[in-house]
């Protein structure tokens, strides 16, 4: 983004001002009743004004969420409504926590949140560790001198965008039985297979998808990070004589790790919330083998027949300890590198 | 219409105090040049008269009401900032007809004083262009086009030229000098120029620190600066300043040692000087002349600047760095010694503290080894 | 051919290939083929019929066997091209199979049955869109109100966030008062909090306030972005203030100063933050999925991941209705791809 520029073309006026008529009208009879609390208030008044409706939002819709998470953590019951329930202390951090044997999830009461924790470990380790490489990759050819540039950045953009859910059956519809991906391994004269019905397969599925629909993302981020290295200092390197290996391991790789670290850390606290691309392609199964802790949360606290809110809530604020950990570490890097903002 | 008295304007933003006890009346129709070195308050003051800050302390008075509670909008002023402050999304015309539909203006009226403005600025060929069409001078112009509709009761202009290259720079202090003389009305303008504080100025106040130093008619300041700091600051280039004390004092004539034992023989002389008091002798560059009398203290030349209508030469006495503006061109190379007097050039005495003992062109002076 | 071999043979240097010459282009063609490949796949398949898309192995266009109806006969036949024994080929309809062979009547005489093996038989197929996959869960299914349900939900959403957030990016970019670094404070810290995280608690809170299977429900959460205000914030901090400090001389009133001077300059910030909030509300999936029980207010994600998981997978109808849930995020790519790559790059934001 660019400041507002002063030297811009007036855009042709007519349409719009035909378009703004209206909000012209409603702006300047809302400014009547504003004038006056301006008055009443003073200037540091009308910043309390603009500054209420989103933070009243949000403290309805995110603070206080957040806050009466750990009372719900601490009650127990089906009802939804904190006053129907019934506070039972660290109960549920206990059953989360209660194994026979520390060693084996299996043997824990909520085995499923341990499979989850696992497979979600798994995933986070295997997810991001590809997908930087990958989007890594992807970003240093696009840094190269390509003609068409801005196309072949927006190829590897595209899947970004899709929906969780469509990026979901797109992929379903591909690895089903007699879809695509069998078909071409079958030219090759490969055994076709159910890739979604096979626990391995499943998740690997699981992170091959995740890993096409976000590497863009992070693809993008990187290449601009490329594009800020100075040029002259390749230039230098050139007339030095520099090997091409030894300028991507001591010019590159160094001036772009600030770069990297962020990705990694927002890659990390993606990939720990994976759910809904998950969700759509194979419904956690087969089994639970890819079954994540965002989908323990969801089935736990919604799923009706064994319905259990406060677990759920107290499996979130485990989940969120992890999450604050990763981003106080991508703030921390933020504040070492330059401002970056976050990702919705 | 357009008196403005502040008395005794304090401000300071959180613990700092940026200005104290600020005290000055501007008389209707007088052009009043802020000026001093970037930080000096300034520009605050300026901020507080328009009521876009509120004093901390004191009271600021319009036309003899006093205002310290009354919005920017209502205090019936006009400014025009140094970025020049258009709306970059709105025409010129839009841009001029802002403040005034603001006001609930007849359409009639505002067309009018638009086009008689924009006709006094000469900028009527761009009404319908957006500022990022025009030129930095045109800007300029649609500024201050923006403070003439309004006609307000004073104009306040926040360094308005420095965006202005050196060339257009002049010739508009000439235009806007006229255009004060047109319209006649108070304009308080702030400048760390003080060449233009010098030509536009009824009156300059000279600020440092939050403080006025001086105010007073530019040639008042040239001519008899109230402590160094003024006199340091009005006049091009630099008044030179050489540490002495008084060597001898009898009746109305002293001598006073600079640098280092040239002497400097005054006479009649007015004031509190005692023997052996420290203080600090300024004189201009442009009043240092070139000695016939060859034991006259010399100067050694470090550089010589050839401008071709003067010569500027920078010095060294007694390792004390001297600098003057000679008329003409003179043959004089870096290294050469050269002998210089003080003739008839007026002398600026300062005390420990900066405070001026005395300056007048009237003394005899006369310098020796 | 000249000019595009020279183009994708292009090299580096122009002295020979380079071996990062061949990794870069096997790398961006089978990106090409990656990236877009299974979206193009998607679509062809969606105007498959139910049977063609049973088809293994599958083509890439939708064709369907030729049906004809032939007298005496109540269903359609299809059609076929037999070679015969005596070496001639004619299409025939098929009446039935036996085992490995075919009886097969000529639709002009229909009188004769003639026996046909089947391996000497090809079908005669012709290319066609079976738009009833469209038109039928439309029609049919409560497609037109899913899809109207997230209308719904993305253009109120976005119009909200962006007044609420341009408001209080404004408070936050152009005033001093008390408060503000505790907002600022509570804004970052909050940029990263997942709906995973309080989606428990949340869900109470909108119960508790009425707003369970309301679409209201969907749209309240997400509209107060810390991230949306985060953007226009640090979009607004690059208007000069002196500008508000004219508008004010001007005697502009604050709400002024917001909609006629800083709304319109920040209008690329605010693009940005619609193209986002567009994508993001057209495609949030799990918290409309909490919030929603009633089919009559399914948005379209959370309708098409409830039909797809029903047991009776239709495929023809979830492929065509997954092409239309991605058309507006493909309208988007299409159009402001450019915007959207230089606002994440410029921001970090996704």
């Amino acid at each position: 983004m660019t400041p507002p520029a002063a030297g811009s073309p007036a855009p042709s006026r007519s349409f719009a001002s035909i378009l703004l008529a209206p909000v012209k009208l409603v702006m300047g009879i809302i400014d009547v009743p504003l004038r006056a609390l301006q008055k009443a208030t003073g200037i540091s008044g009308m910043a309390i004004f603009f500054l209420a409706p989103n933070m009243l939002i949000f403290g309805i819709f995110v603070l206080l969420p957040l806050a009466i998470n750990f009372v719900y953590s601490m009650t127990g019951g089906t009802a939804f409504f904190l006053a129907d329930r019934t506070f039972i202390g660290l109960d549920q951090y206990d059953r989360l926590f209660e194994c026979s044997n520390y060693l084996d999830p299996m043997s824990c009461q909520e085995d499923a949140f341990w499979t989850a924790v696992g497979n979600t470990g798994w995933f986070v380790v295997l997810q991001v560790t590809l997908m930087i490489l990958v989007a890594l990759g992807t970003a240093l050819i696009l840094n190269r001198k390509l003609r068409a540039r801005s196309f072949w950045r927006a190829v590897f953009f595209f899947p970004v965008l899709l929906s969780p859910v469509v990026v979901g059956l797109i992929w379903k519809w591909i690895l089903q039985r007699q879809g695509l991906l069998n078909f071409a391994l079958f030219e090759m004269g490969i055994e076709p297979h159910n890739w979604l019905t096979d626990r391995t397969w499943a998740f690997v599925a699981a992170v091959g998808v995740s890993i096409w629909a976000h590497m863009g993302f992070y693809a993008l981020i990187l290449l601009a990070g490329l594009q800020a290295i100075p040029k002259d200092l390749y230039e230098a390197a050139e007339m030095d004589g520099t090997k091409a290996s030894r300028v991507f391991w001591r010019i590159t790789l160094p001036l772009l790790a600030p770069n990297l670290l962020v990705v990694v850390v927002l890659a990390l606290i993606k990939a720990v919330q994976v759910f809904d691309e998950v969700y759509v392609l194979t419904g956690g199964g087969p089994g639970t083998s890819t079954m994540f802790l965002t989908q323990y949360i969801y089935e736990t606290g919604f799923a009706s027949q064994l319905r259990n809110p406060g677990l759920a809530a107290a499996a979130s604020i485990l989940m969120g300890l992890v999450l604050v950990v990763l981003t106080l570490l991508q703030l921390g890097i933020g504040r070492k590198t330059e401002p970056k903002g976050g990702k919705k | 219409m357009g008196q403005i008295t502040l008395t005794d304007i304090k401000k300071s933003f959180g613990a700092i105090d940026v200005l104290h006890d600020v005290n000055l009346h501007i008389d209707d129709g007088e052009l009043v040049v802020f000026v001093g070195p970037s930080g000096c308050g300034k520009s605050t003051l300026l901020r507080v008269i328009a009521g876009l800050e509120k004093v901390t302390g004191g009271s600021i008075d319009i036309d003899g009401r006093r205002v310290n509670d009354v919005t920017a909008a209502e205090r019936g002023l006009a400014m025009v900032f140094q970025s020049y402050a258009l709306y970059p999304h709105m025409t010129v015309r839009q841009n001029l007809a802002f403040g005034l539909e603001n006001s609930k203006m007849p359409k009639a009226e505002i067309t009018e004083r638009v086009g008689e403005a924009a006709r006094m600025l000469e900028i009527d060929a761009y009404l319908d262009r957006r500022p990022g069409q025009l030129s930095g001078g045109q800007r300029q112009r649609v500024a201050i086009g923006r403070a003439i509709v309004r006609r307000p009761v004073a104009f306040l202009l926040d360094e308005p030229l420095s965006n202005l290259d050196a060339e257009l720079r002049v010739s508009t202090r000439a235009e806007l000098a006229a255009l004060h003389a047109r319209l006649s009305s108070t304009m308080i303008y702030v400048t760390h120029d003080q060449v233009e504080a010098m030509t536009l100025a009824d009156r300059i106040v000279v600020m440092r620190a939050g403080r006025i130093e001086q105010v007073g008619t530019p040639l008042d300041l040239y001519n008899t600066p109230a402590n160094r700091f003024v006199a340091g600051f009005i006049g091009a280039p630099h008044m030179n300043f050489l540490q002495g004390e008084v060597a001898e004092r009898t009746g109305d004539s002293a001598i006073v040692t600079v640098a280092g034992g040239v002497r400097v023989h005054l006479h009649p002389v007015e004031g509190s000087m005692e023997k052996g008091q420290k203080l600090t002798v300024g004189v201009r560059p442009q009043h240092l002349v070139i000695s016939a009398d060859p034991t006259s203290p010399k100067v050694k030349l470090r550089l010589v600047e050839a401008l071709g209508s003067e010569t500027v030469i920078h010095g060294e006495i007694n390792g004390e760095r001297l600098m003057a503006v000679l008329p003409g061109q003179q043959r004089y190379r870096a290294g050469d010694e050269v002998p210089l007097d003080l003739e008839a050039a007026p002398l600026h005495l300062f005390d420990e503290n900066g405070m001026r003992i005395f300056s007048t062109p009237g003394t005899q002076r006369r310098l020796s080894a | 051919m000249g000019a595009a071999s020279r183009f994708i043979f292009r090299r580096r240097g122009g002295k020979g290939w380079h071996w990062t010459d061949i990794v870069t282009w096997v790398w961006l063609v089978g990106g090409l083929l990656i990236m877009f490949g299974p979206a193009v796949w998607l679509g062809f398949s969606s105007f498959k019929s139910p049977a063609a898309l049973a088809e293994f192995p599958p083509t890439i266009l939708p064709y369907v066997t030729q049906q004809v109806n032939v007298e005496g006969y109540e269903q359609p036949l299809a059609l076929y091209e037999a070679s015969l024994p005596d070496g001639s080929t004619q299409v025939l309809a098929e009446v039935r199979r036996i085992g490995i062979v075919s009886q097969m009547v000529d639709p002009n005489a229909p009188g004769e049955i003639i026996r046909v093996n089947i391996g000497d038989r090809t079908p005669v197929r012709t290319m066609s869109f079976a738009t009833e996959n469209y038109t039928e869960p439309f029609v049919q299914f409560d497609f037109v109100q899913y899809l109207w349900n997230s209308v719904f939900v993305t253009v109120t959403a976005t119009l909200i966030t962006l007044v609420v957030n341009s408001m209080a990016a404004f408070a936050l970019s152009k005033y001093e008062f008390k408060g503000r670094s505790v907002a600022m404070l509570i804004i970052l810290a909050t940029l990263m909090v997942p709906l995973s995280v309080i989606m428990v608690p949340l869900y109470s809170i909108i119960s508790a306030i009425g707003l369970f299977n309301n679409l209201w429900g969907v749209i309240l959460p997400t509209v107060a972005t810390p991230t949306g205000v985060f953007i226009l914030r640090q979009y607004m901090l690059t208007i000069p203030d002196e500008l508000i400090d004219a508008a004010r001389m001007d005697k502009a009133s604050e709400w002024q100063i917001y909609w006629r001077i800083v709304l319109p300059l920040a209008a690329p910030a605010l693009a940005v933050l619609a193209i986002f909030s567009v994508v993001w509300r057209w495609n949030d999936f799990l918290w409309p999925l909490i919030v929603l029980s009633r089919r009559e207010l399914y948005t379209l994600q959370v309708g098409l991941s409830i039909y797809a998981g029903e047991l009776n997978v239709q495929w023809h109808f979830i492929l065509a209705m997954t092409v239309v849930t991605m058309i507006p995020v493909v309208l988007v790519f299409i159009f402001l791809q450019r915007f959207i790559t230089t606002g994440i790059a410029g921001t970090g934001l996704k």
